[in-house]
């Protein structure tokens, strides 16, 4: 049902851990519906570059491959550039995901957001094209 | 590879094999010819017809074989219901039952019927106390399974049907998880219907067959030909029949054996998961339970998640994470005996057989134990729950 990407990532996730007194940190989803994810970024002051990003997610083997490999997209980034890591960018990456899955890489995304957001508001800047991050796209889905 | 997902189907057994393929190749006949070559298709379905009732304490004729467990259910729903309409229209079942009862009865509800869905313990038991409160002159059946598929919980089966009997109304009970797992007498039992399938005891996927005592008149499912006395049309699968009937026999040959070899893997598991493994909480009742029935929950991590890296471990196991649902809830049994999404998103089935050694439950502990550890390293769940508790 994965393809061999999302087994690698679920199997060998990259940047798994936490990063102490982040840039930016964020939280998305609801143990709920059964995914969370947690993304940690630092964030160089001067060029905007995002260093490191690291995470933490509890939820299936998709949730786990995305969170991965978005963390691999956004670094080496700048906290601009990090807004092209879509959920189809993800989803391309890893190969495709199966349609029920889809949702953990909206996830993906909206994690990302939500930790540049942080950042965003921590040190009084905007990001053009950076939205306030929704808690839980659960919630948009189980509305539409 | 270790096998424990019993409780979604079994291997067939050899001689059960054996036994079926005379009925492919050699006498392909069919049972309700006249010619003196269907004479023998159609005496060994009578045989095995014979053999299942006398296993379960009933008669050859009150043994109608279907397609499998969900077809029986629809059957014995569907049918008592059009054929007691009269009577009353109002039907009993529980929140835990399986999809092919709980789904028909939503189906009857758009069809005029009342249905009542009976609460149960946090150990997963339907009380009796309820049933009999819940009872009413116009209920004119009651269906609780005779143990949970997910959870293992045996109910009290016996009780649940007297009562229902006391207020004149029919008992069914499906067993697909229970025959030739535990003993069923139907007549000791107060049992009318009873539905069980062929693959869940090491006889062949796609045949099953409904119970239905000679005192019950109910109409047929299947329309079309005079199979099975008028009451299931369709060509008899003879193979598909014979061995359900010799995987039965054996099962119940070996069943005190088999009862007590699986209780002793099946403790191991759940003493060393309970000993080992914190956070972890065994699902269903500890004692009135399917000997082959380990079900544990393991706070912090994803029930698909924990399925996949058993697979890499060469274990195959079953999750009521809403991932492995293909909804965002998770199994109703789950919720039904009172746990929150979050942690019924990780829970784990393991059924076991007569099959799974001790070596193999000490292999699947170990595999767990890191598991479990590895998950909860990367869960954000398990960072709050340390930090909260620091």
């Amino acid at each position: 049902m994965y393809s061999e990407k999302v087994m690698d990532h679920f199997s060998n996730p990259r940047n798994v851990g936490e990063i102490e007194n982040p840039s930016g940190v964020g939280t998305v989803g609801n143990a709920k519906c059964g995914d969370i994810m947690r993304m940690y970024l630092d964030i160089d002051e001067d060029t905007k570059i995002i260093n490191e990003c690291k995470f933490k997610t509890f939820g299936c083997g998709a949730a786990v491959a995305t969170s991965s490999m978005a963390t691999e997209l956004v670094k080496g980034k700048t906290i601009y550039e990090a807004l092209e890591v879509t959920n189809k960018a993800v989803m391309d990456a890893l190969d495709g995901l199966p349609a029920v899955k889809v949702h953990c890489s909206l996830l993906a995304e909206e994690a990302i957001h939500a930790a540049l957001w942080d950042y965003a508001e921590k040190h009084h800047i905007e990001i053009p094209g950076l939205k306030k991050p929704k808690n839980d796209i659960g919630d948009e889905e189980e509305e539409a | 590879m270790i096998y424990l997902d019993n409780a979604a189907t079994t291997a067939v057994k050899p001689e059960v094999l054996e036994a079926m393929m005379p009925y492919f190749m050699e006498n392909y006949s069919n049972p309700n010819s006249v010619y003196s070559f269907a004479q023998e298709s159609h005496k060994v379905v009578d045989d095995a017809r014979d053999t299942i009732a006398e296993l379960l304490h009933a008669k050859g004729n009150e043994i109608y074989f279907t397609g499998g467990g969900s077809e029986s259910d629809n059957w014995a729903l569907k049918a008592a219901a059009d054929a007691f309409s009269s009577k009353g229209k109002h039907i009993i079942t529980s929140k835990i039952e399986h999809h092919a009862i709980l789904h028909t009865c939503e189906f009857l509800e758009k069809h005029g019927f009342e249905v009542t869905y009976l609460d149960v313990d946090a150990n997963g038991l339907v009380s009796p106390e309820s049933l009999k409160t819940a009872i009413r002159p116009d209920t004119i059946l009651v269906s609780i399974m005779f143990a949970n598929n997910e959870i293992g919980t045996i109910e009290p089966i016996k009780e649940l049907g007297a009562i229902a009997h006391e207020a004149g109304a029919l008992f069914h009970t499906d067993a697909v998880q229970a025959f030739a797992h535990v003993p069923i007498d139907v007549q000791d039992m107060n049992i009318d219907m009873l539905s069980a399938s062929g693959h869940k005891f090491h006889g062949p996927k796609g045949v099953g067959f409904l119970y239905l005592s000679n005192k019950v008149k109910i109409g047929s499912f299947v329309h079309g030909g005079a199979q099975e006395r008028g009451r299931r049309a369709g060509t008899t699968n003879v193979p598909g029949v014979v061995g359900m009937a010799k995987a039965a026999k054996l099962a119940h040959e070996n069943m005190e054996e088999n009862i007590k070899k699986q209780i002793a893997v099946r403790n191991h598991l759940i003493d060393r998961i309970s000993q080992e493994i914190p956070y972890a909480k065994l699902n269903g009742d500890p004692e009135k339970r399917l000997p082959n029935n380990v079900n544990f929950c393991f706070r912090f991590v994803e029930g698909e998640s924990v399925l996949i890296m058993l697979d890499q471990k060469g274990i195959c196991a079953s999750s009521g994470s809403a991932c492995t649902s293909g909804s965002l809830d998770p199994s109703h049994v789950l919720l039904a005996i009172g746990l929150p999404h979050e942690i019924a998103h990780g829970s784990i089935r393991m059924t076991i057989s007569e099959e799974t050694t001790m070596e193999d439950a000490d292999y699947t502990v170990d595999s767990m134990k890191a598991i479990i550890d590895r998950l909860r390293s990367m869960s954000p769940l398990y960072e709050d729950f340390v930090k909260e508790n620091k």
